[in-house]
């Protein structure tokens, strides 16, 4: 295990893309079936996400894009199908799955900081407490974190003083401290405003050009199309239609062409 | 140590168990009554623009609530009896608990009273509703329902602390339990018994005030919602 | 009859004060302790924790302090095991006091919103330090208003204390007024005192809920 985090953080680094990547893949859902009672959510959900690769989904609101990605953390039990992520059986009931939760990082839609902790507290605690990383290391970590997402001078203040994009960042930043191999964006910057949504996009967009591997539900189209190295466009509990961005200009199901079609 | 539990010598007295729990329903039932109407009295009275009746319902509810009830019935009991007035220990209860319990409803109607948007009242005005209708129609229903889950809960306590009035020998539950007690030398077992008789008598009140929720609150039975 | 209330009395009625802050300590610790105890039963994932104390609780509040003061008083020593007064006050405050108590948290402990849990469940934090680290301290701050708040209602119950001879505020004025009786003059200075110790309680209790109304309302995510 620890050769291979190894090489995935060399690739990272390194930027390889999936073409040079190993052929196994960091995420898979293969025929994966979700109800709540009777309401079926997922429905036969299967998609890959290769190494350093960004896959986004997208698709109407309730058409189940939160909850494949929850999922993927095994914040929801599966009915049947099968999930691995950096190769922990996700739907496997003995899953470690405090080891699964070190290997991925998720971030929601409102941010959810420890509003009784300052950042660089938020920061270090799960390194701390999980990983059992000597304090002084850890902030020197929460620093690093910090400067990727642009928030260095925010390091003692709480999360109530920032604003929603910084809030979100640091979020992001706090995730990014326990060193996962694959990030979750669940709607991000869907409750901050227009001017503040970019600059949590360039955070994202730098970690992507990092070589992290991301899978993330987003509305925001353009961004989509320019990150992504797959779309998995969601209806009913469906894959409807998946690919290289380039599908959104030519869709093949009705489905798609107006989703695409009321997004623009 | 051999314990020997004798609950059937307990048991048989519970006619007199049976007396007594009445009795406390009884003082409960005044005292919900009672209080209710004396708490929205005192929550009105809270709100008007006169400031000495307002200081005064202040005044009332805090030296209620700063003070312990056995203290409370000690006063009345005494305060009257000073003042060269006799009445039975259960009026005494009564009237304590009726003090007691109203303060605490004063309180928690003015939290309803204070939960209507000033919105509602300014609309009834446009109605030209009079003065007493707005109060009865705008803010004193509607703050009943949305209170009515605490001012319940607080009567069943009352109810639970009218045991205290045994000590001004009003023939109730937990003073029937003490003599039985000494008459049968079965201390444990009678005081076990009368517990557990608490404990349906407040799931009998509960389920009465749920009832009589439903009763008075038709948008609670039409939409389910919880009380 | 017996005279004048006189320094001595008041040395006396003094005394009794002083245990009746006693009690509440003794009421607030002992029952704190257990209610914290109750409090995680109540949240806990195991089923049957939670339903067994939510029965403790439910059987607890549906009885009167005086009964279970008379149970632990007179019911024990009447099965042949003896206790004090105070041991037997201490004790029935104690686990009246956490079935509040215990009751009052677990909705302190609910209403930290749930993404912090599943903040903190996504940092893989365990289940202990999720509760320790996250959802407790959050949950302190919501506490303090109510737990203060029922700070007054011990100190009031430990008058009960006073119907099995303890000798604490009530009882040292039952015992003056036995030798002076004049019971609505003494009743009333009892109850003078017993409103100087809440009084101020009540009134802090009252400052910490509302400026944690506001509180509360800054720290929900926008
Ligand atoms: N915990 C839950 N319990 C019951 N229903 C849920 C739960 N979570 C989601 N759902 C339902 O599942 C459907 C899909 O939800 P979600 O995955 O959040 O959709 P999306 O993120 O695409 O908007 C919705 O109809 C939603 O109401
Ligand atoms: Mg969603």
């Amino acid at each position: 295990m620890p050769e291979i985090a190894a090489i995935n953080q060399k690739a990272n680094q390194a930027g390889i893309g999936p073409a040079t990547a190993p052929a196994s893949p960091v995420v898979m859902l293969k025929d994966v079936h979700k109800s709540f009672g009777s309401l079926k959510v997922l429905d036969g959900v299967s998609f890959e996400v290769g190494r350093g690769e960004v896959t986004v989904i997208i698709g109407r609101s309730g058409s189940g894009k939160s909850t494949a990605l929850r999922c993927i953390d095994r914040f929801e039990r599966i009915n049947s199908g099968e999930i691995l992520v950096c190769g922990h059986r996700v739907d496997d009931p003995g899953l470690d799955l405090r080891a699964l939760r070190q290997d991925v990082g998720i971030v929601f839609q409102s941010y959810n900081l420890f509003p009784h902790l300052t950042i660089e507290q938020n920061i270090i605690l799960a390194p701390c407490a999980v990983k059992r990383v000597p304090k002084p290391a850890a902030k020197e970590l929460a620093r690093r974190v910090l400067a990727q997402v642009g928030l260095e001078d925010k390091l003692h203040a709480y999360p109530e003083q920032l604003s929603g994009g910084q809030q979100q960042r640091a979020a992001i930043a706090r995730s990014l401290a326990m060193q996962p191999k694959v990030m979750l964006f669940d709607e991000v910057t869907s409750a901050l405003d227009p001017e503040l949504t970019g600059e949590v996009l360039k955070v994202i967009e730098r970690l992507a050009a990092d070589g992290m591997t991301m899978v993330m539900v987003t509305h925001e189209m353009g961004f989509a199309r320019g990150i992504a190295d797959q779309i998995v466009f969601m209806h009913r509990g469906r894959v409807h239609e998946a690919g290289p961005p380039e599908m959104l200009a030519s869709p093949r199901t009705p489905e798609l062409s107006q989703f695409v079609g009321a997004g623009l | 140590m051999h314990i020997e539990f004798d609950f059937p010598a307990v048991l048989e007295r519970w006619p007199s168990f049976l007396g007594g729990a009445v009795l406390t329903l009884e003082l409960a039932f005044i005292a919900t009554l009672f209080g209710g109407i004396l708490g929205a009295i005192g929550a009105i009275g809270r709100r008007s623009r006169n400031r000495s009746v307002a200081n005064i319902c202040t005044i009332y509810v805090e030296a209620i609530r700063n003070t312990p009830l056995l203290v409370q019935i000690f006063l009345v009991y005494f305060g009257l009896a000073s003042i060269g007035l006799k009445f039975s220990a259960f009026s005494v209860a009564a009237l304590a608990l009726v003090i007691n319990v109203g303060a605490y409803t004063t309180e928690i109607m003015r939290a309803g009273f204070d939960a209507i948007p000033q919105g509602q009242i300014e609309a009834a005005e446009g109605l030209a509703l009079s003065r007493l209708q707005i109060y009865w129609h705008v803010i004193l229903l509607p703050a009943m329902e949305k209170v009515y889950p605490s001012l319940t809960s607080q009567f069943v306590l009352l109810m639970l602390a009218s045991s205290v009035t045994s000590q001004i020998s009003a023939e109730e539950l937990t003073a029937v339990a003490n003599y039985i007690q000494s008459d049968t030398y079965r201390a444990f077992e009678t005081y076990i018994l009368v517990a557990l008789a608490y404990v349906v008598l407040s799931l009998i009140m509960r389920a009465g005030f749920w009832g009589l929720g439903m009763l008075i609150f038709p948008r609670q039975r039409r939409l389910g919602t919880p009380l | 009859m017996g005279g004048h209330l006189n320094g001595n009395h008041l040395l006396f009625l003094g005394q009794g004060m002083l245990w009746t802050f006693g009690l509440s300590v003794i009421a607030l610790g002992g029952g704190g302790i257990a209610g914290f105890i109750v409090a995680l039963c109540r949240v806990s994932p195991s089923r049957w924790l939670r339903i067994a104390s939510g029965a403790y609780v439910q059987l607890i509040q549906g009885m009167p302090l005086l009964v279970i003061m008379f149970l632990a008083y007179f019911g024990l020593a009447a099965i042949g095991v003896q206790v004090s007064p105070l041991a037997a006050v201490g004790a029935s405050l104690t686990v009246y006091v956490s079935a509040y108590l215990g009751e009052i948290w677990r909705g302190c402990i609910r209403s930290v919103p749930r993404p912090q849990w599943e903040a903190a469940e996504g940092l893989a934090l365990s289940r202990a330090q999720r509760m320790r680290m996250v959802i407790l301290p959050q949950a302190v701050r919501i506490a303090t208003p109510p737990t203060v708040g029922f700070m007054v209602q011990i100190i009031k119950n430990t008058s009960l204390a006073s119907v099995v001879g303890f000798v604490e505020l009530t009882r040292a004025g039952q015992i003056i007024n036995n030798s002076l009786f004049e019971p609505f003059l003494i009743y009333s200075i009892i109850a003078l005192v017993y409103f100087v110790l809440c009084f101020p309680i009540s009134r802090l209790s009252h400052r910490l809920e509302r400026r944690g109304g506001a509180a509360r309302e800054t720290l929900t995510p926008a």
